[in-house]
């Protein structure tokens, strides 16, 4: 802890820069200065195209036998900004992940980080990147502390540093209490905090966050996205991969939809629900044999799509504007149909899933 | 921003033993801010690093020492009082030509570990995180391979202690036996590249055992660890004068017992050699594509 107040006071120093510029990489390639130098401009101006976004790929494709995880991929993510990647399990998030971080080669296809290729450069890539994997990358048999203090040293802290620096992050993910435990005593928490901290022993340019909160209860998860909000701020880019719709719509700036290896959809979440419709109607009849109307009825009122459910009672639709639930209702009503369900919510995952694709991602997750 | 502060302040521990998980923007703020990188650190701060990672592994998991202490105690009480009496004549003076054999043969075996616990790592997200450092690429396993040498010098002092008390004297003196113990662990290190390998290519830690038992045992037992080879069949006697395990026998044998044949210790040397050309790259080109 008492290490800190001076090497805020070095870093502040240097011109109350936010992290982002703390790397001292970027310098020539800074906005102002290509356009205060118009010499040479059109040249700076594509370097500062390149700089502008974290990631660029184009054409990605990596395939696993005949299995293709990747199947043709371009992204752009902008510097600073969160982006998601969503889909469901299999979906090829974790592959294109893989690939941003330079841990597999793409068959086809190039991608920059910062503008360095992810091939040819990697070391480069390397050292602005961090990747949180899906499941706790960090040694189970050493403790907390020993794994910060070994990412440090590896990182080039010396021992000293390397200790302090440990420490500070242990702290400030309360976990002090457990850096001399083993982390494979950790609770689920626990691994994804220090985890995340083993991603920030040195502050990344972009940081990978792979299904940061699958498998965690809501408490937990609502620490970790805490923790992604927090990362935003501060003005990290931030890649993140999730199975939630709601999870990509509370953290991110932009959300890219994967299914079988392909982005099928991009935008904000805002643009991704007026693709979908805005909200999702769940309608329950309270006879089987009452459906096939209801399905007619609300067709007819909605003036869209209504999709039979999975059991005999039920159907869903995606309206672009609520109010017109309450129309529906009332001629359900009229046709003499009980209703014992009637519902209008968020689209779900599934539902997004069922507009783009035409098959729904639990589906596809079986299938 | 204020809102996460509530939330999180107002999401106290739940009483049970895991820590508080309160991180504020202010707090991961300050961790961002001070994150600044240091120098890269170099080949030989890497690989110490990760040498220190497998020695703290040692520590918090001792179990593993098994391997070396009781396994070569095991084979040195049982080859010499097995078959010590009916191949010299008598316990003590088999002890006296087979010491400096079992003394390869338990470090030798060892050496499988290594592939053993590369593929436990790959299984594990810990690989992920390593390999996305930029740190020099071998350092991950030359750092294991350094503190696996640490077991091997273990074992030896092991198996060293126990035939000294059987009654083991080793007429090349301390030099002798240090030089000795020396060469097996460069040779040792050079083999585990072997392991590394098949550890990298493999499916599953125990496949890695498997296939490696099948390579040391016949080349240990087809050796002159245990027997003097001119009793054996011409074609294996063939086999065994190139057993690259016969070279170290032979050299380690030579150096304890006084008798240093420098021929023999240059093959070893060259065999290791080759053996470290050979391997370490193709290790290296596999841990770079391996997903």
């Amino acid at each position: 802890m008492n290490v800190l107040p001076d090497l805020r006071r070095a870093s502040l120093g240097q011109g109350q820069h936010y992290p982002m510029e703390n790397t001292g990489c970027y310098n020539f390639l800074d906005p102002w200065y290509s356009f205060m130098a118009p010499q040479g401009a059109v040249h700076d101006m594509k370097h500062h195209e390149h700089a502008l976004a974290a990631i660029e790929a184009f054409g990605l494709e990596r395939h696993f036998g005949t299995t293709k995880a990747v199947d043709g991929v371009d992204l752009r993510v902008e510097r600073g900004s969160v982006f998601g990647l969503l889909g469901p399990n299999g979906a090829g998030k974790t592959t294109l992940v893989r690939i941003l971080a330079t841990l597999l080669l793409p068959h086809a296809g190039t991608a920059r980080v910062f503008g360095h290729d992810v091939v040819n450069e990697p070391d480069e890539v390397r050292s602005r990147i961090s990747l949180t994997g899906q499941f706790a990358s960090l040694d189970e048999d050493l403790t907390g502390s020993e794994n910060l203090v070994m990412i440090a040293r590896l990182y080039g802290f010396d021992r000293k540093a390397a200790r302090e620096r440990a420490m500070f992050l242990l702290d400030s993910f309360g976990l002090s209490d457990a850096a001399d435990r083993q982390v494979k005593s950790f609770s689920g928490g626990m691994r994804r905090r220090i985890d995340i901290a083993a991603s920030l022993v040195v502050t990344p340019d972009l940081i990978f966050l792979d299904e940061p909160t699958t498998g965690l209860d809501p408490r937990r998860r609502n620490q970790v996205w805490s923790i992604i909000r927090a990362l935003a701020a501060a003005g990290t880019t931030v890649l993140l991969t999730t199975q939630y719709l709601d999870e990509a719509d509370q953290l991110t700036d932009r959300i890219a939809v994967v299914d079988h290896g392909r982005i099928i959809a991009e935008g904000t979440s805002g643009e991704l629900k007026a693709q979908v419709g805005n909200s999702a109607l769940h309608v329950r009849v309270a006879r089987a044999e009452q459906r096939q109307s209801a399905l007619r009825v609300l067709e007819n009122v909605l003036n869209t799509t209504v999709v039979p459910g999975n059991d005999a009672f039920s159907c869903h639709a995606s309206v672009e504007d609520g109010a017109i639930a309450g129309d529906a209702m009332i001629s359900l009503a009229k046709e003499g149909i009980e209703v014992t369900d009637f519902s209008l919510g968020r689209p779900s995952l599934d539902e997004v899933f069922l507009a783009l694709t035409g098959t729904t991602a639990t589906e596809e997750a079986h299938a | 921003m204020s809102t996460d502060l509530k939330q999180n302040s107002s999401n106290p521990g739940s009483g049970t033993t895991e820590s508080q998980g309160t991180v504020t923007h202010e707090m991961l703020k300050q961790v961002l801010l001070t994150g600044t990188r240091p120098g890269r650190s170099g080949p030989l701060s890497a690989s110490a690093t990760f040498c220190w990672r497998a020695l703290l592994k040692i520590k918090h998991v001792p179990e593993q020492m098994l391997d070396v202490t009781m396994f070569p105690i095991m084979f040195t009480l049982m080859f010499t009082f097995l078959f010590g009496g009916a191949l010299a004549g008598s316990t003590a003076a088999y002890l006296q030509f087979l010491l400096p054999g079992i003394l390869v043969q338990s470090i030798v075996f060892i050496t499988v570990y290594t592939g053993f616990g590369i593929n436990t790592d790959i299984s594990k997200g810990i690989f992920d995180r390593i390999r996305s450092l930029p740190v020099w690429r071998p350092s991950a396993i030359v750092g294991a391979l350094l503190a696996d040498t640490v077991r091997y010098l273990i074992a030896a002092s092991v198996i060293l202690v126990l035939g000294f008390i059987l009654g083991y004297r080793p007429e090349g003196g301390l030099a002798g036996v240090a030089f000795g113990v020396v060469l097996t662990l460069v040779f040792c290190f050079s083999v585990s590249w072997i392991w590394t390998l098949l550890g990298l290519v493999l499916r599953s830690p125990n496949s890695v055992m498997g296939v490696s038992m099948m390579i040391l045992f016949p080349l240990t037992f087809a050796s002159n660890i245990f027997v003097d080879p001119a009793t054996m069949p011409p074609w294996l006697e063939a086999f065994v004068s190139v057993n690259p395990i016969t070279l170290l026998v032979t050299s380690v044998r030579g150096a304890m017992d006084g008798a240093l044949a420098l021929g023999d210790v240059a093959l070893t040397l060259a065999a290791s050699l080759a053996f470290v050309v050979v391997f370490a790259p193709l290790t290296m080109f596999i841990y770079r594509r391996k997903h």
